[in-house]
């Protein structure tokens, strides 16, 4: 096991390195420049501008100097906000992004896989077509036009709850992560719906019955485990949707986290900013695809066995 | 004493396509210490009458529109779901058919085991785990301590039916229902799961009701026998009445489809097709395990129009053997002489105008034909593929392949789904002939068949022989088909070859223990005249 996670761990590096230098010319190829759009800057003053930030460089030069920078764990200095730097940027940011990535993920294990067990239970009976119906219309529903809706609704129509802000007004905290999680609760629920149906027509379920086992120690006992591992190895992808899902709802509801600055970091031309939120957004990803593994690992017997060897 | 009555059971299904009888009306009862089997093809209702006593088969859509089922002084098809559930496992317990899937396998072989003892004697984890060690070691396992915190995939099939053997005693049930628990199994390991099966009931003097497809399996073991035909019983009686004097049509029929003649001998060409010298096949396994000797150095020689029989127990290489010698896999060492061409290293290339003439038959027709590809593409496609036909004969190939294979012209358009077992293997037969081969692998082209069906494709396998003039390997586990079919017998364990010779010396007079072993473990011998 201990193998398995070293040995992604190591194949991670590489994957990293590519977004790095993918990211850093990336950035640079977009036209104009952090100091490009300021309309009264002189030559005089932009070139010093672009000297301090290192910009006057040739580009492999720059991208040495960032690497260095990178391997001692410094972003850099942002460019857009004079004096502060990346690392204090995104760790200011990231407690609130991670606040509403975890409920919207909560939301989505809890609600999706519970509907999509209840659905599989009776395929082909309301009992499915209800939630599955749900489940479509929220794979359907763009996040940018849900969030609204709910705010029109909850907030305006009923007026129980706040339009938007984080951690201000109680309450505020729920629509955000309703609308960030909703489309993975989906995804969940359509893949526990086809695992759990896959397991139950196997044949060890007729053994478990068969054993006198009543049906409620049926499903969870010998049902869940297999049926629920599709939906673990989704967490990973999930989490990544999540991460980039969170810069429109915190657009949206006007939630102070990361994604506001990754979003004006790329308006602004800070390239610094963006290539250092998205680095760590590349790492965290990597991170949790590597989790989702190793979870679904514990639950499948035989590729914990693969991995032993 | 019967422990177990039934009467009149009549199990329906109404489903869309209208009601299907599948129980109409069968009476039975099974005695202390007693066998009783219930035989019958696939579809013929055995396993619905079994489930059904113990309200295991899915209503709707099935119904039991009657009958009376006495077990422990209570009809059972008045219980309800939570009564009947009390009976589940503890008065009566079922082993089910195939070993691979029965058993959970996210869950370990002890949780599983003492699952039934938590449920209906409430024991503690402790004591049920310790009687769960004792069972295991009452079916043979060995290190049954070690073993009960080991996980299904990690036991052979045999080992794992022990398992299952045990899973069904360890409640000391009166009644065990044994559906099919050896089909899936080696001959040898049926022996053996037949031998303790008998033993265990009659130490613990359980009921047995013994359902299967295959009256040579329970020869040895049954006291009585139903036999059993689109929902009735045809046909019931002892055990030896049956055997000796069948009254009904459709059991003489099951009893004449067992293969135990043996072919007439043929004289055959001194020329050979197909030559292989010393042949091994070498798998790399993970690292730090060395290589797997799949077959190793393997010699054989097939004369043209011969059937080569090739005999040996799931694992002994035969299979593997069958696909290197088609050049499906690579040699480590060794020749290959096809046609007085050395073929031992050529490449995918080298090999494709070769492939028309060499073909394989597979054992599963359910997995070996794309479901999406109807019996006109399937077949049309190796015609096209080594431009056998002009595209404006190809409507009249296809159909007299068809006609060939035995597979009616209006069935051209259909798809695999729409065909049953033996149907299917008639298609996969099509598309191995269509290319107008010298050689076929025929790799348990049977095994997966219901006996009747079994001895029709046999046939129809050894008139096309005839007619087409085929030279073949056949590829079994089963004696009795070797027997029925080839012409010589080569007999392989671990890899190697351990006899050869002509199928009625190696039936008469086998000159080694392993061959002996497989004979002896061909069950029914004595009532079938087998051996």
């Amino acid at each position: 096991m201990w193998r398995f996670i070293g040995f992604r761990t190591l194949q991670a590096i590489p994957v990293i390195f590519a977004v790095i230098t993918i990211t850093f010319f990336l950035v640079r190829a977009a036209p104009g420049g952090p100091f490009s759009s300021e309309k009264a800057v002189s030559e005089q003053v932009k070139a010093a501008l672009e000297a301090q930030f290192q910009l006057d460089l040739p580009p492999h030069e720059q991208y040495l100097a960032y690497l260095t920078d990178l391997i001692k764990g410094d972003f850099g200095p942002s460019f857009n906000f004079p004096g502060r730097s990346v690392n204090e940027l995104i760790f200011q940011g990231l407690p609130v992004t991670a606040e509403l990535g975890f409920y919207a993920l909560l939301i989505a294990v809890v609600v999706g896989t519970l509907s999509g067990v209840i659905a599989s239970l009776k395929p082909n009976s309301l009992q499915d077509y209800i939630p599955m119906s749900f489940a479509m219309v929220g794979i359907c529903m763009p996040s940018f036009l849900l969030g609204p809706t709910l705010v029109l609704v909850f907030s305006i129509w009923l007026g129980w709850l706040p339009v938007s802000g984080w951690g201000s007004i109680p309450g505020d905290k729920i629509l955000p992560s309703i609308t960030l999680g909703a489309m993975y609760a989906a995804y969940i629920a359509r893949l526990s719906r086809a695992g759990m149906l896959e397991v139950l027509s196997q044949d060890y379920l007729r053994t478990a019955r068969a054993k006198g086992l009543p049906e409620y120690k049926v499903i969870i006992k010998h049902a869940l485990r297999g049926g629920l591992i599709p939906v673990v190895a989704f967490l990973g992808p999930a989490f990544a949707g999540l991460l980039s899902g969170s810069f429109v709802v915190e657009t949206v509801f006007q939630v102070p986290g990361l994604g506001r600055f990754y979003i004006q970091a790329a308006f602004n031309r800070d390239y610094t900013m963006i290539l250092g939120t998205t680095v760590f957004l590349a790492t965290l990803i990597v991170l949790f695809n590597l989790l989702s593994d190793v979870l679904a690992a514990w639950l499948n017997p035989r590729l914990r066995y693969q991995f032993r060897k | 004493m019967a422990l177990l009555t039934t009467s009149d059971l009549r199990v329906y299904f109404h489903t869309r396509n209208g009601l299907v009888k599948a129980v109409d009306g069968i009476s039975f009862s099974v005695e202390e210490g007693k066998t009783y089997a219930i035989i019958g093809e696939s579809g013929s209702g055995k396993s619905v009458a079994c489930y059904s006593m113990l309200g295991l088969v899915p209503m709707p859509p099935g119904k039991i529109e009657s009958g009376e089922v006495w077990f422990e002084n209570q009809d059972l098809l008045k219980l309800s779901e939570s009564q009947l559930r009390k009976i589940r496992g503890k008065g009566i317990s079922i082993i089910f058919q195939d070993p691979m899937t029965t058993l959970n396998p996210f869950l370990k072989i002890g949780d599983q085991l003492i699952e039934p003892l938590r449920l209906h004697f409430g024991m503690s984890k402790k004591d049920a785990w310790q009687k769960g060690v004792q069972i295991l070691e009452e079916v043979g396992i060995k290190n049954p301590a070690q073993r009960m915190k080991s996980w299904p995939f990690e036991f052979s099939g045999g080992m794992r039916q022990r398992v299952v053997i045990a899973m069904a005693l360890v409640t000391e049930p009166k009644i065990i229902i044994a559906d099919e628990p050896t089909t899936a199994l080696d001959v040898t390991v049926q022996a053996q799961i037949l031998k303790l099966l008998k033993e265990l009931q009659v130490r613990r003097n359980i009921g047995v009701i013994f359902i299967s497809h295959d009256l040579s399996v329970v020869a040895d073991i049954a006291d009585e026998i139903a036999v059993m035909q689109n929902g009735i019983f045809v046909e019931q009686g002892t055990r030896d009445a049956i055997f000796s004097n069948p009254q009904h049509a459709y059991t003489k029929k099951l009893l004449a489809a067992v293969p135990d003649s043996e072919k007439t001998n043929q004289q055959h060409e001194n020329t050979y097709l197909i030559s292989a010298d010393n042949i091994s096949v070498h798998f790399s396994g993970n690292k730090g395990e060395g290589v797997l000797k799949a077959v190793d150095d393997v010699s054989l020689k097939i004369k043209q129009h011969e059937i080569l029989g090739l005999v040996g127990e799931s694992g002994s290489g035969k299979s593997t053997t069958g696909r290197a010698i088609l050049r499906l896999l690579d040699l480590a060492n060794g020749k290959i002489v096809f046609n007085n061409e050395d073929i031992s290293h050529y490449s995918r290339a080298e090999m494709k105008p070769l492939r028309r003439q060499m073909q394989m038959i597979f054992q599963d027709p359910y997995a070996s034909l794309n479901p999406r590809t109807s019996v006109y593409d399937t077949l049309a496609e190796p015609l096209l593929l080594h431009k056998i036909v002009a595209k404006k004969n190809l409507d009249s190939e296809v159909f007299s392949l068809m006609d060939s294979v035995g597979l009616s012209r209006e069935s051209v358009l259909r798809y695999p789904h729409e065909f049953s077992g033996g149907q299917r293997q008639r298609i996969a037969i099509g598309r191995a002939i269509a290319t107008k081969p010298a050689f076929i692998v025929a790799d348990e082209p049977v095994s997966a068949l219901d006996v009747t069906i079994q001895s029709q494709i046999l046939d129809l396998l050894l008139n096309l022989v005839n007619e087409f003039n085929l030279t073949m390997l056949f590829i079994s586990h089963d004696l009795g088909v070797v027997r029925y079919l080839a012409d010589r017998v080569l007999v392989m364990k671990d890899g190697k070859l351990v006899e050869e010779g002509a199928v009625h010396e190696i039936f008469n007079n086998p000159q080694e223990a392993y061959t002996r072993a497989l004979l002896d473990a061909i069950p029914g011998k004595s009532l079938l005249g087998v051996g």
